[in-house]
């Protein structure tokens, strides 16, 4: 029985030690150099007794950070994966609900580090990745290891502003790693071409594969996201087969005609998810790759990765959804009513999720758990867990579900999920901004807020840039005299959108 | 290329783009800005940058992207 995530890369190791395990194109890493620096900066971490506690990792976007996620791991402790992506004010506010007791950086990121008013550990890779290996103290902690311990925390957006770190224990992973490639087919010719920061759980799905069946993952470098037909090269370059993309890297592709200049032809697995996907997108792409495979994927990080696929088996009309198909295997979806009652087919029910994929809950944030970690509502005779995901679903005439939308104000852009009330929360928390409602333009997919106070919409967008990821700034900024408020004195976020429709109407007439 | 300048101070309020060359090679730049600059600059100019004018060479610069719509336009 599996209990460990490091199983995965001490099977494999034996098997193919020389092969490539995680490359950027120009450092590569075989099995052999990952599960010895793996095993050093857990030889490290081990003496400082930090198991079950979490280790954060500040470095690039690098198969070194994978390494030291893994060598977290040995030391028995749980990762928080952090990236120079994320602005220092949610980097601090990430830290204050962790309290970490250690670090992790790269001599790249140890500038950042040092601005961050961290006061705990700070070690870098490059010291600690040559540190004597201590295999009678990793046993002793493998030997105490068990599978509900803590392997990851990552952070989601929080509406009050304050980001939510999801706990993962290592049985949930290895229970979605096992259903995930059971679904897409994966083996050791698996040449996966990599999107996602590593600070999602979204990496999960290249990084535990790989040392799963010890097949080769390319971490495509970031700036490659903006010139398509170079994106197209790497991956024929490097005869990518499989990806696991975000929705928007897919059709930035598809959208600019790329595909009718260069073909990834290498290409037989495509899945996308974490957004809708036009069908005109899916379809030039399935023209261009005809003989490959596409999956929508569906899933909260809550859930640790992905709950429910659907492998594209139709043709789709324009204005059609194309369904999130079923839950894996040993997964559960429930869809309740309002009333807490199984919605029935046709009619729109909360997708509930139950089983081992489940993740521990919200770090040091038990209320907010509590909220959406219940009791299963059909269940009265003994303890159950489900999560309540939020996003509405219903089932089609062919059984399939179909995502339909969100219940409150979380939305999906550019593949993040974001809560509006963050963004509001950030614009409130400047001195010069005295109200801030914010929408989402689900058709131009835009952001738009609007604020009342004494600043420039330049002004207050260089000011956000300080306090949120980049893709939750917003591509509009209006100034209001005042925002129009609902009788019980919340931001009317309807009448917003109202306005937000009126000016776009408009603009279109000239 | 006023109206470019608009377009690109829309996405940086903070940045001079007159002045400022490097776009890409320094950072200023990221993807999200790229996809959005190829829909502003067809709906404002009614160009369509192909995907193999997409490189980074042509949007170093207001003058470069300038010049790339103006070539596109004359095709």
């Amino acid at each position: 029985m599996r209990t460990h995530l490091l199983e995965y890369l001490e099977d494999t190791v034996r098997r193919v030690p020389e092969k490539i395990a995680y490359s950027n194109g120009q450092d590569d890493m075989t099995f052999a150099q990952v599960y010895r620096e793996s095993r050093a900066i857990g030889s490290f971490l081990q003496a400082r007794d930090l198991r079950c506690q979490p280790v954060v990792v500040f470095m690039n976007k690098h198969p070194r950070a994978i390494t030291a996620f893994l060598g977290v791991l040995y030391a028995g402790a749980a990762y928080v994966p952090i990236d120079e992506e994320m602005p220092r004010i949610r980097i601090r506010l990430i830290l204050d609900t962790l309290q970490p007791r250690a670090l992790i950086c790269d001599s790249q990121t140890a500038r950042a580090v040092a601005s961050l008013e961290y006061t705990g550990a700070v070690f870098g890779y490059e010291q600690i990745c040559q540190t004597p290996e201590t295999p009678a103290a990793l046993a002793a902690i493998r030997d105490a290891h068990i599978d509900t311990d803590p392997a990851y925390v990552v952070f989601t957006s929080g509406a009050t502003g304050v980001p939510k770190g999801v706990v993962a224990c290592h049985r949930s992973v290895i229970d979605y790693i096992e259903a995930f490639s059971e679904v897409l087919r994966l083996d050791e010719s698996t040449v996966f071409g990599m999107q996602v920061p590593l600070y999602f759980d979204a990496c999960l799905k290249e990084v535990f594969p790989t040392l799963k069946f010890g097949a080769t993952t390319y971490i495509i470098p970031r700036n490659l996201f903006m010139f398509p037909v170079k994106l197209v090269a790497f991956l024929n370059t490097h005869q990518v087969n499989t990806l696991c993309w975000v929705v928007s890297a897919l059709t930035m592709i598809s959208a600019f005609g790329t595909l009718d200049t260069v073909v990834p032809h290498t290409l037989r697995l495509i899945a996308f998810g974490s957004e809708v996907m036009p069908v005109k997108q899916l379809r030039s792409w399935r023209k261009a790759l005809p003989d490959a495979r596409f999956i929508n994927l569906y899933g909260p990080t809550e859930a640790t990765g992905m709950s429910c696929y659907f492998d594209v088996d139709r043709d789709f009309a324009d204005d059609e959804p194309i369904p999130i198909g079923r839950p894996f295997r040993n997964t559960g979806i429930l869809l309740l009513g309002p009333d807490n009652r199984l919605a029935r087919p046709g009619e729109t029910g909360e997708i509930c999720i139950r089983g081992t994929a489940l993740t521990m809950g919200y770090y040091k944030a038990f209320d907010k758990t509590a909220e959406v970690f219940v009791q299963n509502p059909l269940n009265d005779a003994y303890p159950e867990l489900i999560y309540r995901t939020g996003d509405l679903a219903r089932l089609n005439e062919r059984g399939e579900l179909v995502f339909v939308s969100r219940k409150d104000y979380q939305i999906k852009h550019m593949g993040h999920r974001i809560e509006l009330g963050e963004i509001e929360a950030g614009a409130n928390a400047l001195e010069a901004v005295r109200m801030a409602g914010c929408i989402y333009d689900a058709e131009d997919g835009k952001i738009v807020l609007f604020y009342a106070g004494d600043l420039e919409p330049g002004a207050l967008l260089a000011a956000l840039r300080d306090r949120l990821p980049r893709y939750m700034l917003p591509n509009q900024v209006e100034p209001l005299d005042r925002l129009p408020l609902t009788s019980n004195a919340k931001i009317d976020r309807v009448t917003l959108k109202q306005m937000h429709e009126h000016k776009k109407k408009e603009k279109q007439h000239g | 290329m006023d109206e470019l300048i608009g377009i690109l101070e829309g996405l940086h309020p903070d940045v001079d783009f007159r002045q400022t060359a490097g776009l890409i090679d320094d950072g200023v730049l990221d993807s999200f800005d790229i996809i959005s600059l190829v829909a502003e600059i067809d709906n404002i100019f009614d160009v369509q940058i192909p995907a193999a004018e997409i490189v980074p060479e042509n949007f170093n610069s207001a003058q470069a992207l300038q010049d790339l719509i103006e070539r596109l336009s004359d095709d």
